[in-house]
């Protein structure tokens, strides 16, 4: 019988990640928004983060999958749009673990007070850094390089 | 206001995103360098996204009130032309470079304008898909306005193509703001404005990119109708036949 405190659950999800940034779990993403327990069933509560990025089908299937290896049966797993999700949801150790992967971590959305200021290059750290273009490898990316050590990266955009 | 009008106007939500998520796509490996192919087709998966949302919104409310058992792919896959509501100017031909990006940026101004209605307005759902897609539409409206300006504003060859986009696509433009029926029939429910209303604002925004763009507003056209209602161009038929050919040919396929 599968422990069915609120922790246990977290903690065995704790194990499941962005299949495109595989260095990230879903709680440093901030989409896990609840997880209700009704006696013997999981509700995993879900926000996607772009409307269309197949990620989201895949970690569906991963939390589903998870949860099944752990010994729980009944798994609903739901996704919310509401309210929407922001890149100011993504944890602190999320955003380093980011930058140490050499993906440039979005900035704050809110209260920023330079909202148009460039990433600075994860290799390097320089803040001299320029735009090579809006979208990048996946819907949450952008693409830039620095100026100083010439090394394109990308850029998890603010959202 | 009876549901059926709601479930229509979710549906011309619905379709517009679709076909144009559809045209958008078709720059998969032929956009003018890569960085702007994954640009363009980027921008044709959030579409996409968004038209999912729609549909399964509309396949809730068509089951709820008719007992039938729609889904997202049955509505996207199975319907014929005259059923389809979306915008003419999503369903014509990409044309050149200059013709994909003006439309994206027309069409961008606009659903910005419309996203922001909904997502005050009374409809939960409606409202909950449209805070979610503005975040996305207004990263669009950045790339394709800077697209606008950099061939309006560049080189004599990439004038003359911005002005002959413009020249094609500005009699659909009307359209996006002549209300249809069931349009009018969800103002008394404040779910959104009327889109007469998005009209002024939207030329105004319009206005500004094209001044810095150096490209003057068409007068006097004819404005193209009929795409909300079904009436569509002759190019219509033509992607849904390539769109739906798959579940035509093995009905319930899956993978």
């Amino acid at each position: 019988m599968p422990d069915f405190s609120k922790h246990t659950i977290q903690k065995i999800l704790q194990e499941v990640c962005d299949p495109e940034i595989p260095v990230l779990t879903i709680f440093d993403l901030g989409i896990v928004r609840d997880i209700i327990i009704n006696k013997d069933e999981v509700e995993v509560i879900i926000t996607p983060t772009y409307s269309g990025c197949p990620a989201m089908d895949a970690i569906t299937f991963d939390i589903r999958l998870k949860l099944l290896e752990h010994g729980y049966k009944k798994i609903k797993v739901t996704s919310v749009l509401s309210p929407a999700w922001t890149t100011d949801w993504m944890s602190e150790e999320g955003k380093q673990k980011l930058k140490n992967y050499g993906i440039a971590p979005p900035k704050l959305s809110t209260n920023a007070k330079f909202p148009d200021s460039l990433p600075s290059c994860p290799q390097c750290n320089s803040h001299n850094t320029k735009l090579l273009s809006q979208f990048g490898s996946t819907a949450c990316k952008a693409l830039y390089q620095c100026n100083d050590c010439k090394e394109p990266f990308d850029y998890f955009k603010c959202h | 206001m009876n549901t059926n009008q709601l479930i229509n106007y979710t549906l011309h939500l619905a379709d517009t995103t679709l076909i144009l998520a559809q045209r958008n796509s078709e720059c998969c490996a032929h956009g003018p360098v890569l960085e702007q192919d994954i640009a363009i087709t980027n921008i044709s998966l959030d579409l996409l996204g968004q038209s999912r949302n729609f549909y399964q919104y509309a396949a809730n409310l068509i089951n709820q009130s008719t007992g039938k058992s729609e889904t997202e792919d049955s509505l996207a896959y199975l319907r014929t032309e005259r059923e389809f509501k979306n915008l003419l100017i999503t369903e014509l031909p990409n044309g050149d470079w200059a013709q994909i990006v003006l439309r994206q940026f027309l069409f961008s101004v606009y659903q910005f304008l419309l996203l922001e209605q909904l997502q005050a307005g009374k409809d939960e759902q409606l409202a909950a898909i449209a805070q979610k897609s503005i975040k996305e539409t207004t990263y669009h409206i950045r790339w394709s306005s800077d697209w606008v300006i950099r061939l309006g504003d560049g080189t004599a060859e990439s004038n003359t193509r911005m002005n002959n986009a413009l020249e094609s696509l500005w009699e659909y433009s009307g359209e996006l703001f002549i209300p249809a029926e069931y349009e009018t029939a969800i103002l008394n429910r404040g779910i959104s404005t009327n889109p007469a209303d998005l009209f002024q604002p939207w030329l105004q925004k319009v206005t500004a990119v094209f001044e810095e763009a150096t490209l003057k507003i068409p007068a006097n056209r004819f404005m193209q109708s009929g795409g909300k209602t079904g009436t569509h161009t002759e190019h219509m038929g033509f992607i849904l036949a390539e769109m739906q050919s798959l579940q035509r040919t093995y009905p319930g396929a899956a993978w």
